[in-house]
């Protein structure tokens, strides 16, 4: 298993991006090579986006969608849903009508 | 050559029975055969699918079926690999999908069918539409068909080379930050993102689910228009889609642009901006005046921060999307001891290189701690983003700009260096951060190599048919569209 907490001896900032903590918390497995390669490359990243930091944003509401619309509900009625069968097609592994996955309860 | 027609030179030769959609249909599949092999447009295709389906526009046709309710009745379409299409596969370019088979048709598809289009193909893309240049995707790159040493454009780099290579009468793509405008302009095609809402997104693969909008590509406006007019409107299934009325987007395209107010914003006029598309997106916008428009001065005050903030949206809102791929339901699984560790291995042998690295900078700026200093500080600087289209927008009917700062690039030259792929999209991603549409269309070529340049005209909310107008206005008065690639 991968460290559950970040490292705390690492300081929050972009240039020490840690990205082998932020990988485990995204739950995907990198390579070594990939860490070292991911890490340098989003620090850079990161680096260009501090100049958000320069803008003024007080008092200034966050759009979340351009068009925002609230409370869209639907009919509450019955209606054909996929079939079993339909769902279950792409699974990977299946039986008597379940996704089968590794054990997870000790 | 019948995959040459443009949608309303076919539908016209259909009505008149000059010629059969089977033997439209077997003219891309010809083409297919004879050329995709360079330009690799297609990831695959189902022939005896589309042909069965041409079978059945057939009938209808022979039956009068071609009427208004049917206005694609007999027309190919191709569709980008992050659309489903019911007993078709899916793959958004990725290895981690495996043989994954789309049970479903998105609403958009659906759609297109009902409006009788013969829906067909795989075209190749940026795994789950990251990317600008289609190297991103698992299944190869796909070739600029003006030049097949330089990318296509991307994310949706197949449809548009898919469409300039005359291989489909038309093709569907996806933008979240230029996915179609871009491609359009680097291919040569017309691409059209309409406004966030306008298209229900059922059954598109989400990347950015407040960004991304399903969109044509087609040979010229009239055909951008006609099918925007098929695919819009609100859909029970897409809560963001919205109930705004749809008009006959094709009754707008009459020529006439006198005294409508064309704003240039003077952010966009940069350095790095390549010579030969100014000098062109500067000619377009003199024959735009010469057709009676007013051109306008203004400005966009924050489009230099457009970059930073996309990259803070868009990575947090796919670090949460692309969660569902973690081998349970569906993908190609790799056993774990545990659920974590099939997670983890699954996704990790399954997303390439581009994927990975958007879905860590992503979680990172979700993760406790940093929310606040990234995420929720580029909502707001998205507003102001917005704010600066309304303003704008008080004074202008629409904005004139360049889709890109430079024709095609070649194979491989922005590979290795993410941040400056990134800035490549400088001109088109403001359009999906404001939630506005946007439309690209060819307005020159660059001399040696012969490249095709793009014109992008970005509209008020809702206001496709104002932009779609201006742009048949300039389209119809140059020969750009009319040119094809040597291949």
């Amino acid at each position: 298993m991968k460290p559950e907490t970040r490292n705390p001896k690492l300081p929050r900032t972009a240039a020490d991006f840690d990205a082998k903590y932020t990988a485990h918390l995204a739950r995907l497995a990198l390579t070594p090579d990939e860490e070292k390669k991911l890490g340098a490359q989003l620090g850079q990243i990161l680096g260009y986006v501090e100049k958000l930091k320069q803008v003024d944003v007080t008092g200034v509401e966050p759009t979340a969608h351009a068009v925002p619309m609230v409370n869209i509900t639907r009919a509450d009625e019955v209606r054909p849903s996929l079939p079993h069968d339909e769902a279950l097609r792409n699974a990977p592994k299946q039986a008597g009508g379940l996704f089968i996955v590794p054990k997870i309860v000790e | 050559m019948l995959n040459q027609l443009t949608i309303s030179e076919l539908t016209a030769r259909l009505a008149r029975r000059e010629v059969s959609a089977r033997e439209a249909t077997q003219a891309c599949l010809d083409r297919i055969a004879a050329v995709d092999g360079r330009v690799h447009a297609f990831i695959s295709h189902d022939a005896a699918d589309a042909l069965a389906q041409a079978d059945a526009a057939d009938k209808l046709i022979a039956q009068g079926g071609n009427g208004a309710s049917r206005p694609l009745l007999g027309v190919p379409i191709a569709i980008k690999d992050v659309l489903c299409v019911k007993n078709q596969p899916l793959n958004c370019a990725s290895k981690i999908l495996g043989k994954f088979i789309s049970p479903y048709d998105a609403t958009a598809i659906e759609k297109l069918k009902a409006a009788g289009a013969i829906v067909f193909g795989r075209l190749n893309m940026d795994e789950f539409a990251m990317g600008s240049s289609t190297e991103n995707s698992a299944f190869g790159t796909t070739k600029n068909p003006w030049d097949l040493s330089r990318i296509p454009g991307g994310s949706s780099g197949g449809s548009a080379a898919a469409v300039a290579a005359d291989e489909a009468i038309a093709s569907l793509g996806t933008d979240t930050g230029g996915s179609i405008r871009q491609p359009a302009a680097l291919c040569g095609c017309v691409g059209l993102k309409p406004t966030y809402g306008r298209i229900s997104r059922y059954g598109l693969v989400a990347f950015a689910s407040s960004l991304d909008q399903i969109g044509p590509f087609t040979k010229d406006v009239r055909d951008s228009a006609t099918m925007l007019g098929v695919m819009s409107g609100v859909d029970p299934r897409d809560s963001t889609s919205v109930p705004q009325r749809v008009p006959d987007y094709t009754a707008a395209l009459d020529g006439n642009i006198k005294g409508l107010k064309l704003g240039l914003p003077k952010e966009y006029m940069i350095g790095g901006l390549d010579p030969e598309v100014k000098a062109a997106v500067d000619a377009a916008v003199k024959q735009l005046e010469k057709l009676g428009a007013e051109i306008v001065e203004i400005s966009l005050p924050h489009t230099d921060h457009a970059v930073a903030v996309y990259y803070i949206i868009a990575t947090a809102e796919c670090s949460a999307n692309l969660a569902r791929f973690d081998g349970i339901r569906y993908c190609a699984r790799v056993d774990g001891a545990d659920p974590i560790e099939l997670y983890s291995k699954t996704r990790g042998a399954g997303f390439g290189p581009e994927v990975k690295r958007r879905i860590i900078l992503g979680t990172y700026v979700l993760s406790s701690g940093y929310y606040d200093a990234y995420y929720l500080r580029a909502q707001k600087v998205r507003t102001l983003i917005r704010n600066d289209f309304l303003k704008a927008y008080e004074k202008v009917d629409a904005i004139v700009t360049p889709t890109t700062p430079t024709a095609a690039f070649k194979i491989g030259e922005k590979s290795d260096d993410p941040l400056q792929m990134y800035l490549s999209d400088i001109f088109t991603i403001s359009c999906n951060l404001a939630g506005i549409p946007g439309l690209s269309l060819p307005c020159g070529f660059t001399k040696n190599p012969k490249l095709p340049i793009g014109l992008q005209l970005l509209g008020k909310p809702f206001g496709e048919e104002a932009i779609l107008k201006i742009a048949h206005a300039y389209e119809q008065s140059t020969p750009w569209h009319k040119e094809k690639p040597a291949l």
